[in-house]
């Protein structure tokens, strides 16, 4: 079901790197000059407390915020000249799952697909969230899922994400139980051995075993 | 983009109540004139286009806040903006399930409406065509609106207030064209200014909702 990344392709060497980065709330700022990178098979976890400005980070990574100060490059060049190509080497799982409550959570899982370019077979979507724990519950609407269920449809994208290289995850360790937080470390570990890079914020330490560089970022 | 707009005329299929509201408040908005202004023939045959105007106006602004607030509010949103089809593409998609759950279904209807006015076959037909011309240049303007207003509070007024000013054009000429058409003269020239105006709409709507979009969500 996994296509392979390929640690060393034709492809040039995905690397994420932030340059003096700021972020202000009104005058408040929430960090400055802050400096990262990431190379393949790299796991950055951000730590900080509520309201310290995770998701403000993980959204400028993106490109759904503009920083007030500094840029964001991929593969060496500034995310906001190459959107296009930037965006088919990413998934990102923000804090709402991005259901729709009158969808299956098949037809939300395909759906998701498609906005993001690929194309889930129901076969394909099925194994997916059989993986995630929810066999036989497909074809049951978005609004009758507990809170944990809805966010294994939304996390059953990652184990379809394909050749795509980097990961960003706004709290995915959220709502889930013993079984899923299981299931989505050994996602992260694939994806980590494939060559792939994960940022995510996270108030638990992230189970995937020593093989794999972790960084922690503290804001 | 075919898949976004395949999803929300699904969505709104499993929710009827949401589309058929607006088709509704259309219908019983116009039915009222008749019964403020009494039963004289002649007045109501001479403001039927005009009142079945401005009441499908004012119909497909009821359905308008609710185009972007609720992938807003659930994160869809997020994602059409870090989708690999370009923004404006979706937005285009959207509206255009949009008008087809919402707008069609008021031109559907408005021939029966304008019979309680007492209009005369050809009339209506004209404000048929009229219509179905101007009410996608309603929904592409309202979805300018409704980008620009994703995230406020008291949206639904805002948004009418930014839009139905921008889009005072078309109903003088849509109204326009019925009246032209009852007295015998040409609707032509009023025709192909609304046709005008739903091309710069297409052309134009989808970029500038994009862009207000992404100032919204930044």
């Amino acid at each position: 079901m996994r296509r392979s990344i390929g640690r060393s392709g034709s492809r040039v060497r995905a690397v994420l790197v932030v340059k003096d980065l700021e972020a202000r709330r009104g005058r408040r700022v929430l960090f400055t000059a802050l400096s990262l990178a990431a190379a393949q098979g790299q796991l950055l976890r951000v730590q900080g407390a509520n309201g310290a400005g995770k998701t403000t980070l993980l959204r400028m990574l993106v490109g759904l915020s503009t920083p007030t100060a500094g840029t964001v490059l991929w593969c060496g060049q500034p995310i906001a000249g190459q959107r296009e190509v930037f965006h088919r080497d990413l998934v990102y799982l923000g804090h709402a799952a991005a259901l729709k409550d009158d969808l299956t959570a098949m037809e939300n899982l395909q759906a998701m697909g498609l906005q993001g370019g690929d194309r889930f077979s129901p076969p394909e979507a099925g194994t997916a969230l059989a993986a995630a724990g929810l066999r036989g519950r497909e074809h049951l609407p978005a609004r009758v899922l507990s809170q944990g269920q809805r966010r294994r449809v939304a996390l059953a994208r990652l184990a379809l994400s394909g050749p795509r290289r980097l990961w960003v995850l706004d709290e995915p360790f959220n709502a889930l139980d013993t079984a899923a937080t299981e299931w989505l470390a050994g996602l992260l570990r694939e994806h980590l051995a494939d060559g792939g890079i994960v940022v995510l914020t996270s108030h638990q330490p992230v189970p995937v075993d020593g093989a794999h560089e972790q960084v922690s970022v503290p804001l | 983009m075919r898949a976004m707009f395949v999803r929300d005329v699904r969505l709104a299929l499993r929710r009827k109540a949401d589309t058929l509201g607006a088709a509704f408040f259309f219908v019983i908005v116009v039915s009222l004139f008749p019964l403020g202004v009494g039963p004289e023939t002649e007045l109501l045959r001479r403001m039927g286009a005009g009142i079945v105007w401005v009441a499908a106006l004012l119909a497909s602004m009821l359905a308008m806040p609710r185009l972007f607030a609720d992938d807003a509010a659930d994160g869809t949103l997020e994602q059409m903006l870090l989708s690999t089809t370009p923004l404006p593409l979706l937005v285009l998609a959207k509206v255009a399930a949009h008008w087809l759950v919402s707008g069609l279904l008021l031109v559907a209807v408005s021939p029966v409406l304008a019979l309680q006015f007492g209009l005369q076959g050809p009339a209506i037909g004209v404000l048929l065509m009229s219509l179905l011309l101007g009410t996608p240049v309603l929904s592409l303007v309202g979805a300018i609106g409704a980008a620009l207003t994703v995230g406020v509070r008291g949206a639904a007024v805002l948004l009418s207030l930014l839009v139905l000013p921008l889009v005072t054009p078309v109903l003088i000429f849509g109204a326009g064209a019925v009246d032209s058409a009852a007295s015998g003269l040409g609707f032509q020239a009023q025709f192909s200014l609304l046709g005008a105006m739903l091309a710069l709409g297409l052309f134009a709507a989808p970029w500038a909702a994009a862009a207000a979009l992404r100032i919204s969500l930044d």
